[in-house]
């Protein structure tokens, strides 16, 4: 892969900073199994692998309607190590691992020490030779499952990294997209807010433009600007551009303290021109569905109207990422 | 067998034959013997009889490299590096002289500490100039005793790590620096532009999702200081400059007769943004994956988000990499130098934002230049130039290979390679992204001021 001029020099493979310890193999994966041994971002996946993980969620779902049993996880133990606060990612979680069978523990991770970047490896080190098994990892710091994924033998999940990742959120949106519009392929996906900073939104263009939708982009310039070239999405200038026959659109929490970081001059402006609400969605296809990856700003960046309204996939969102999740958890246990 | 000498040893004689001998200040290239007689280059046919001889051929001899920033640890954090491990980190390099730069703990920030540096400096691998900081406690406010401090023998000085933020008290150290014939050495970066950024602005930190640093907080460092050096006649200097907008800056001040060099990094010449993504390639050569899709290529796990790629400056895109290249071949660039910064293990294997910043370099600088010079995208002569002759003058050294000067040179093959590593490496740390790389360019034999100070084979010499 990286011949110099004369084309005999060889490499051996290097290794991250020297600081890894063991890269587990994913071994003991059947040829037909899963062949990822961490969720660590969508991008990892392929249209096929995108699509089986939307299956299997469906069939999540209808087996937790008719409130079977399962043990795909028995014997599991699930640490959740949630290194920022975090409420619905957790319990989502929480919830499929025991719907799977495993036996979850919380994992002691002191926030305010984790933001001091000393002690994850560590931390992490030790739950697994307590038995923890998987780690669903979330944390303030981009790249952090990568670092957890290196150092520890234990599968990582990662439930949102900084402004980096957050696969099964990502997952969770396109099964629900997926639902309301049958299917991604050629459709126009809008979504509105803090995209810089936004690793739901980073995930999402991964996924969406991976199962063939294009996805237009609206917020303040500082929040939208340097996604130009990522193929399959466009960077509107105007909110009416990205909205106008718009399939979906999607809107972002507005962090409420980014107002100082120069992004927009204040929350007031911020719903004047980018808020969601009926009026604004009128040049988007008939019946558009609205997505927010939750918590949201009711009056920032969407009306509480709209939020409750029946365009909204809200709800629909967080009962699916319960079932999204057991998909996961099962795929990467094969 | 490798081994260690030190500036403290008998004076070297021996007779290297049939190498290629570089001598930038001569303008010389050639395959010729080479003579050392009691520390002092001599005319071969003049060498004592009972000298060594051994066989130069397939080596190139140079001058002996002269690094313009170093980070030697000591005092305060020797167990990263130190002064002795630092030398011979510098010495297996090929490097003769280091300028250690003084942010260390306590600062280098007055004549007894950097007397107290210098003394522990004495006779070992390398011969260690200091750099003493700007200001006291590298604070930024009031200047340090520049005046003492020149008569010590410092290179500079620089408060490295941190821009002098404020105008005015640059402006006051131009002027104060300038009869003295010192540089102010400037880490060109903005602390406003800059803040909370941990690598570079660009497709691979909005891929990341990692803050960026943008170009402009360089640019305005060096387009301010090179209004204050052209106002008060003082020189500054650019260290690791990593952005071509300022080297553009730099080439359009000294047309106009601005006191203005600059150094750059082996890594900001070979290494990208596209590392942090997990890309190993260097900066001449073809980009794929993450570094030719940097939003559609998946992220290589083992790789990606590696804090040993974390470096300040951040790593710059490819095509700044190149223009940086391309200074250091048209000779606008005045050094190449390493910023060596040794990290432990602590303070690296965190996350990517959580680590310290910066990589060593003492040992892979002439390897990194060497594969560009390989990659056909640089002269060995240029090179040589931009990692001896060059910087050496700045801070008022020569390097020849003439006869009669004190022998000061280093004797390398340029066509073995050799696999970096943490035993390979006489650094006590080993914080660089090129681990398990195999690298061309070894060193052979490193002579300073007429000692050995390092040696790999060439036995009969020993």
């Amino acid at each position: 892969m990286l011949d110099v001029a004369n084309g005999h020099t060889t490499r051996h493979r290097p290794t991250a900073g020297g600081v890894v310890v063991s890269w587990p193999e994913p071994s003991g994966a059947p040829a037909t199994g899963w062949p990822h041994r961490h969720l660590l971002d969508v991008d990892q996946l392929t249209r096929d692998q995108l699509e089986e993980c939307l299956d299997l969620a469906v069939e999540m779902r209808e087996r937790r309607l008719r409130r079977e049993t399962l043990d795909v996880l028995r014997g599991e133990v699930v640490g959740l190590a949630f290194c920022e606060p975090s409420t619905r990612t957790r319990v989502s979680f929480e919830l499929a691992a025991e719907a799977l069978g495993a036996q979850v523990v919380e994992l002691p991770i002191d926030v305010s020490s984790v933001t001091k970047g000393e002690s994850l490896v560590d931390t992490l080190r030790t739950l697994e030779r307590t038995g923890v098994t998987t780690v669903i990892l979330r944390h303030s710091m981009s790249g952090a499952p990568y670092l957890a994924a290196r150092s520890v033998p234990v599968r990582i999940v990662n439930a949102g990294d900084g402004s980096h990742a957050h696969p099964t959120q990502a997952l969770l949106d396109a099964l629900t997209l997926r639902d309301a519009l049958g299917s991604l392929d050629g459709r126009k996906i809008a979504i509105v807010g803090d995209i810089g900073h936004s690793r739901v939104a980073r995930s999402n263009l991964h996924a969406l433009t991976a199962l063939g939708a294009s996805v237009w982009l609206a917020g303040p310039p500082a929040w939208v600007r340097g996604f130009e070239s990522w193929p399959g999405v466009t960077v509107a200038d105007r909110l009416e551009d990205a909205l106008a026959d718009a399939d979906a659109v999607m809107t972002l929490r507005i962090q409420l303290e980014r107002e100082a970081g120069g992004g927009v001059p204040s929350l007031r402006e911020y719903t004047a021109r980018w808020g969601l609400d009926a009026d604004r969605l009128a040049v988007a296809q008939t019946g558009a569905p609205v997505l927010h990856p939750g918590p949201t700003n009711e009056g920032v960046e969407i009306t509480a109207d709209l939020a409750a309204s029946e365009r909204s996939l809200i709800g629909t969102q967080v009962v699916n990422g319960v079932a999204m999740r057991m998909a996961v958890l099962a795929l990467l246990a094969q | 067998m490798s081994s260690f000498g030190s500036l403290g040893d008998p004076a070297a004689t021996f007779v290297l034959t049939g190498a290629r001998v570089l001598d930038p200040l001569a303008d010389a290239d050639g395959i010729g013997d080479l003579a050392v007689a009691d520390g002092l280059l001599v005319d071969p046919a003049s060498a004592p009889s009972d000298a060594p001889r051994v066989d130069g051929s397939g080596l190139v001899v140079g001058p002996g490299l002269c690094d313009l920033h170093v980070h030697l640890r000591e005092p305060g954090m020797e167990r990263a590096e130190t002064i002795e491990s630092g030398a011979r980190a510098a010495a297996h390099g090929g490097f003769t002289t280091i300028c250690a730069m003084p942010n260390t703990d306590p600062p280098l920030d007055e004549p007894a500490r950097v007397a107290m540096v210098l003394d522990r400096a004495r006779n070992r691998a390398c011969r260690v100039r200091v750099i003493a900081a700007a200001t006291r406690g590298r604070e930024g406010e009031r200047i340090t005793e520049v005046g003492e401090l020149a008569g010590m023998g410092i290179a500079g000085v620089s408060d490295d790590g941190s821009v002098v933020a404020s105008a005015r008290v640059a402006r006051g150290l131009l002027a104060y620096l300038a009869p003295l014939g010192l540089p102010l050495i400037e880490h060109a970066e903005d602390p406003a532009l800059a803040s909370g950024s941990v690598m570079r602005s660009g497709e691979t930190a909005t891929r990341l999702g990692l803050a960026g640093w943008p170009a402009s907080a360089e640019l305005s460092i060096v387009e301010r200081d090179i209004a204050l050096a052209d106002e008060t006649g003082g020189w500054v200097h650019f260290t690791h400059l990593s952005t071509e907008g300022g080297l553009n800056a730099i080439r359009r001040a000294r047309e106009r007769g601005v006191r203005v060099t600059c150094d750059v990094t082996p890594h900001h010449l070979a290494l990208t943004d596209a590392w942090v993504a997990g890309w190993r390639g260097f900066a001449w050569e073809e980009p794929e994956g993450v570094a030719a899709d940097p939003f559609g290529a998946p992220l290589d796990a083992a790789l990606a988000y590696d804090p040993a790629c974390r470096v300040n400056p951040p790593l710059s895109s490819r095509a700044e990499a190149l223009a940086l290249l391309a200074g250091v071949a048209d000779g606008s660039i005045d050094a190449i130098a390493t910023d060596h910064a040794p990290h432990p293990r602590e303070r690296k294997g965190v996350e990517f934002g959580a680590a310290a910043p910066g990589m060593i370099g003492l040992e892979t600088a002439l390897s990194l230049g060497l594969a560009a010079v390989e990659a056909g995208r640089l002269e060995l002569g240029r090179l040589l130039a931009a990692l001896s002759t060059r910087p050496a003058a700045l801070i008022g050294e020569t390097r020849s290979l003439a006869v009669g000067a004190v022998a000061d040179l280093v004797v390398f093959d340029p066509g073995a390679r050799w696999l970096v590593d943490a035993p390979s490496l006489a650094s006590t740390s080993s914080n660089t992204p090129l681990l398990g790389m195999e690298l061309p360019g070894v060193v052979r034999l490193t002579v300073a001021g007429g000692r050995i100070t390092y040696r790999d084979g060439l036995d009969a010499i020993g």
